[in-house]
């Protein structure tokens, strides 16, 4: 019985909305950057963009197949992903904005990876093993999605006027949905208490520093702390949602249960 | 299966060591070092399995690649099991692997910057530099360059050889 210790401790219900929002992260994140496939800029992004795309959609599997065996409902990874409605969703608005220009592409990519990394880093020392045995497997590969993301938001951020202004466009245009990440509601606090989850804002100070860091050498200025917008955690989303869920879920929805 | 007719764990592992990973075909599932286990558990054989990357397309051919050649030497009830932790690391590639993927014009990972080495070290540092001296598998040359990150597959990365201009792929360390 793998799932014993889950099934003690902590509030379920907690815990399984936190396997959502991690794992509807993963899932919209990656079908946005999926989106690219066929259309990059050059070769080597394309198959880098298809790649990151693959790493996210597999660390999924793995969150989402987890929340399913949490709400004991015998909902699959798959059922969780197709057959669910936007406001059942809780990834975070960032990762569905859209991909607008490959300089955008890859600033909410940076922003997100410099956050997933120190979240995961964090999640390996959970309390929960099967979380962390996931977030030891998910880091490694987080840490080559940071890796290249920071390299091309400082090349393009310092490469030419026309991608400098694209870059510093994107990043002023990101900001106020990078807010989120650091929120914290009942749920977060709950799984905090049990060690399960870091303090959502314990992670700030690291993400602003590799932020920060990278701007500075990109020649990139960072962008002032307005209006921060949030409602994705708790399945208040913007209308890009619903676009992606059409295209991602028509399969399943018209043909139930097609497989091949 | 009678156990009187069970083939030893040392043959289970001889015949896997003989199965092809199904991306890079020259080295076998176990010189990838993702069998992490062999086992009797009754009458049934558990293997258990470590992915590469979480989203590696090739996993679902490997268990079945795994279950064909099996049954091939008699052994119907196999049962995979997945195991997590401790991930997969570059590390467990075997040293005969390694070479096998240099011939075959793949850079092998460099031994021993997995998980705790250079990269994650660099990561932390936020130094941004991302080129590793990696010997081009085809002259043996150190004059390489990173093209990208990602090659044909998440495990790979793509470099450049500026002495013999040769491009190859470099097998990440992860
Ligand atoms: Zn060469």
């Amino acid at each position: 019985m793998a799932t014993a210790a889950l099934e003690t401790a902590v509030d379920q219900a907690a815990l399984l909305e936190f396997l959502l929002r991690i794992g509807d992260n993963a899932l919209i994140l990656g079908h946005r950057v999926s989106e690219w496939c066929g259309h990059s800029p050059a070769l080597e992004e394309d198959i880098a963009l298809a790649n990151t795309a693959l790493d996210l959609i597999g660390q999924t599997q793995l969150w989402l197949g987890l929340a399913g065996e949490v709400e004991g409902k015998g909902r699959s990874a798959d059922d969780l992903a197709y057959l669910r409605d936007g406001y059942d969703f809780r990834n975070i608005l960032l990762v569905e904005r859209p991909n607008g220009d490959f300089g955008k592409t890859l600033m909410r990519q940076f922003l997100f990876d410099a956050w997933h990394y120190l979240l995961l880093k964090a999640l390996k020392g959970s309390t929960e093993t099967r979380i962390a045995e996931i977030a030891e497997k998910a880091f490694k590969e987080v840490s080559y999605h940071l890796d290249r993301s920071r390299d091309l938001v400082i090349r393009l951020g310092d490469g030419t006027a026309e991608s400098h202004r694209r870059m510093q466009e994107a990043l002023d245009d990101l900001w106020p949905y990078t807010g989120e990440m650091f929120a914290a509601d009942a749920v977060d606090a709950a799984l905090v208490e049990a060690g399960i989850i870091p303090e959502p804002q314990s992670l700030k100070a690291g993400w602003d520093e590799i932020v920060a860091e990278a701007l500075a050498e990109g020649t990139l200025k960072k962008s002032a702390d307005g209006y921060m917008h949030k409602g994705g955690r708790r399945g208040v989303h913007t209308e890009h949602l619903g676009f992606i869920l059409s295209e991602m879920q028509f399969l399943q929805r018209a043909y139930p249960g097609a497989t091949w | 299966m009678d156990p009187a007719l069970r083939p030893s764990l040392d043959e289970v592992w001889h015949w896997l060591a003989e199965v092809p990973d199904p991306e890079i075909p020259v080295i076998s599932l176990t010189d990838l070092g993702i069998i992490r286990n062999v086992a009797w558990r009754d009458d049934t054989l558990v293997v258990t399995v470590t992915p590469t990357y979480s989203g590696c397309p090739a996993t679902t051919i490997i268990n079945l690649d795994i279950e064909t050649a099996l049954a091939e030497k008699g052994l119907s009830k196999v049962k995979l099991e997945r195991q997590l932790s401790p991930a997969w690391t570059t590390d467990w590639i075997s040293a005969e692997g390694r070479e096998k993927l240099r011939d075959y014009g793949i850079a092998p990972p460099i031994d021993g910057t997995a998980a705790d080495g250079v990269l994650m070290k660099r990561v932390d540092r936020l130094s941004g530099r991302s080129n590793l001296t990696i010997a081009c598998p085809r002259c043996g040359s150190t004059n390489t360059e990173k093209i990208s990150q990602f090659g044909s597959t998440p495990c790979k990365a793509s470099y450049r050889c500026t002495n013999c201009l040769e491009p190859f792929d470099y097998f990440k360390c992860i």
